[in-house]
């Protein structure tokens, strides 16, 4: 990571533990999930029938996969817009960090976080599972399976979210409507992770790979278009490419 | 040391040649043609939606130019040496750009590190600029926190953490209170006297007559530049005032005599009278001795000084 990189993610970090809104979101979203997953899952009967796990399973899998893309939303959406707000995107831009060097930092700032609480909650649901949750339930969740999706395809889809959140930003005028649009802008992606976790399409290491690469190179396409679309003209004024 | 420079005879600082900034239809500024020498402090004078922030965004490479080439930090204004030009140039915006929730030292470590500076280099530097601007003891406060006029100061030291060839500040002084403003006209004086070229933007003309070696006045267009005294010689004849306790009865006759004066103009109120000299200094004893002589008292006899805001009404007015 060059050193331009890393000043703009240190930053970004200052600013998240600087920030109580940032940090209770960050927070409570976790928080709420896991009680959600604990609640959905924990008091199933020690013998219940495989089919009627699938729906219970399949929202806690869901649950988990939907943090990396749900977290970021807000820091995603604010990278550009926000600074524009602040007042600090013409200062920055002054300076000579290149176009690809901030957007790389704003979106590593963000990932990090996201892909790191998305695996401590897995970490914590599947650690409370083994000690509380009917051994029927534990295996359906703590699975080559998982850790393959856990493993690759969480951090694809957070960097797919983040980007597209950076990209609109970069196209946005205001904060809420880029933050709207972001989220809306994930669905489709969550729905095609849903088909998986419901059992409607059948899990294997294979399929979560293939679809971690699918969304890795939805999530490198944002990336280019994100670096092409970024007009340093168009962020100051409203014209420009 | 920050801000401190060795004035030499070098290529300009800054060189515009037909620069010129539409945004569709509309022109911020047309054929712009100008040069900054190194070490010199440059004011960019002009009405509000005159292209001063424009200009200064085109030559920090912010925005490209529509028409026209320049030269900045030695380096031609282009996309290929942008990121050079905006390494060796520092920009302080209208407003002072500062993260609200980061302290002041915050603030600048991240810009010195968007500047490439080590670790100690950045931390030697930072102590530097807190000093020469008054902030050492608010280094660790919130920039939040700050007054306004302590802001400005802050986006100061940060403007001066790269050590620039070229420092362009953008109206430095809007929006804030008399002393504050003060304050920082004080610091921007001392860096004019360290040697730093310092491109400066401002419809202050107290400011940029005290602070500037030249000014540049544009209405989108340049209408003059020079250094203020030499367009005050420019736009305005050498001219004594003067002012007597009774209104002479014939004041043609009488300064129609007088070596040295060219003509004449009745003043405000009177017995006020504005006379035309080439030599105000030579004219003025010639004046006072044939006034005298015909019985009339003095009250004042003075040379008009005119200041750059005459000759920027002047030149404005004339635009418009």
């Amino acid at each position: 990571m060059s050193p331009k990189i890393r000043t703009v993610v240190r930053k970004e970090f200052r600013e998240y533990r600087r920030n109580r809104f940032i940090v209770f979101t960050m927070a409570a979203m976790p928080v709420v999930v896991l009680l959600i997953l604990v609640g959905e899952t924990f008091a199933l009967p020690d013998r219940i029938p495989l089919a009627a796990l699938r729906r219970p399973v399949g929202e806690a899998l869901l649950f988990l996969q939907l943090i990396p893309v749900m977290l970021p939303t807000t820091i995603a959406a604010y990278a550009v817009i926000g600074e524009r707000e602040q007042g600090t995107l013409e200062t920055v831009l002054t300076t000579p960090v290149t176009d690809r060097e901030l957007l790389a930092g704003k979106a590593i700032a963000a990932i990090l976080p996201a892909v790191g609480i998305s695996w401590l909650l897995f970490a914590v649901y599947v650690g409370l599972a083994q000690l509380f949750a009917p051994a029927v339930v534990v295996a359906q969740i703590w699975t080559p399976n998982q850790a393959v999706a856990m493993a690759l395809l969480t951090p694809a889809l957070a960097a797919f979210a983040i980007l597209v959140g950076i990209l609109i930003s970069l196209r946005s005028t205001d904060f809420r409507v880029a933050q709207q649009l972001a989220v809306l802008a994930s669905l489709p992606v969550i729905g095609l992770v849903a088909l998986v976790t419901f059992r409607v399409v059948h899990p294997s290491a294979v399929l979560y790979a293939a679809a971690a690469g699918v969304v890795g190179l939805m999530a490198a396409a944002c990336w280019h278009l994100a670096s092409a679309l970024f007009s340093r003209e168009r962020l100051l004024t409203r014209f420009g490419g | 040391m920050l801000g401190t420079k060795t004035r030499t005879a070098t290529r300009p600082a800054i060189r515009a040649d037909g620069l010129s900034k539409r945004f569709a239809d509309r022109a911020a500024f047309e054929g712009l043609t100008f040069e900054v020498a190194a070490g010199e402090v440059f004011g960019l004078l002009g009405p509000n939606g005159a292209g001063k922030t424009t200009t200064v965004r085109v030559l920090s490479t912010l925005l490209p130019p529509t028409s026209g080439t320049a030269e900045v930090a030695g380096l031609p204004l282009g996309a290929a040496s942008a990121s050079e030009i905006r390494r060796r140039i520092s920009v302080m915006p209208e407003t002072p750009g500062l993260y609200l929730r980061l302290t002041v030292r915050d603030n600048l470590e991240f810009f010195a590190g968007l500047y490439g500076l080590s670790s100690p280099e950045a931390h030697s530097r930072i102590v530097q600029a807190l000093a020469l601007v008054g902030l050492t003891d608010r280094a660790d406060d919130p920039a939040g926190s700050l007054s306004k006029g302590l802001r400005q100061r802050t986006a100061l030291a940060r403007a001066l953490l790269p050590d620039p060839a070229v420092m362009f500040l953008d109206e430095p002084t809007t929006g804030l209170d008399p002393v504050a403003a003060v304050e920082v006209r004080e610091i921007i004086g001392g860096l004019r006297d360290r040697g730093a070229t310092v491109f400066l933007t401002t419809h202050r003309l107290d400011e940029a007559e005290r602070l500037c070696d030249r000014v540049a006045i544009v209405n989108t267009r340049l209408v003059s530049v020079g250094r203020p005294d030499e367009l005050r010689r420019r736009l305005f004849r050498p001219a004594l005032e003067l002012r007597l306790g009774r209104p002479l009865p014939d004041p043609a006759t009488l300064f129609g005599a007088i070596r040295g004066v060219d003509g004449w103009t009745n003043g405000r109120g009177s017995g006020a009278y504005v006379l035309d000299v080439t030599d105000p200094e030579g004219a003025a004893p010639e004046v006072a001795k044939t006034v005298v002589g015909v019985g009339a008292s003095i009250i004042r006899l003075a040379e008009i000084v005119r200041s750059l805001e005459d000759v920027y009404l002047e030149l404005v007015e004339d635009e418009r």
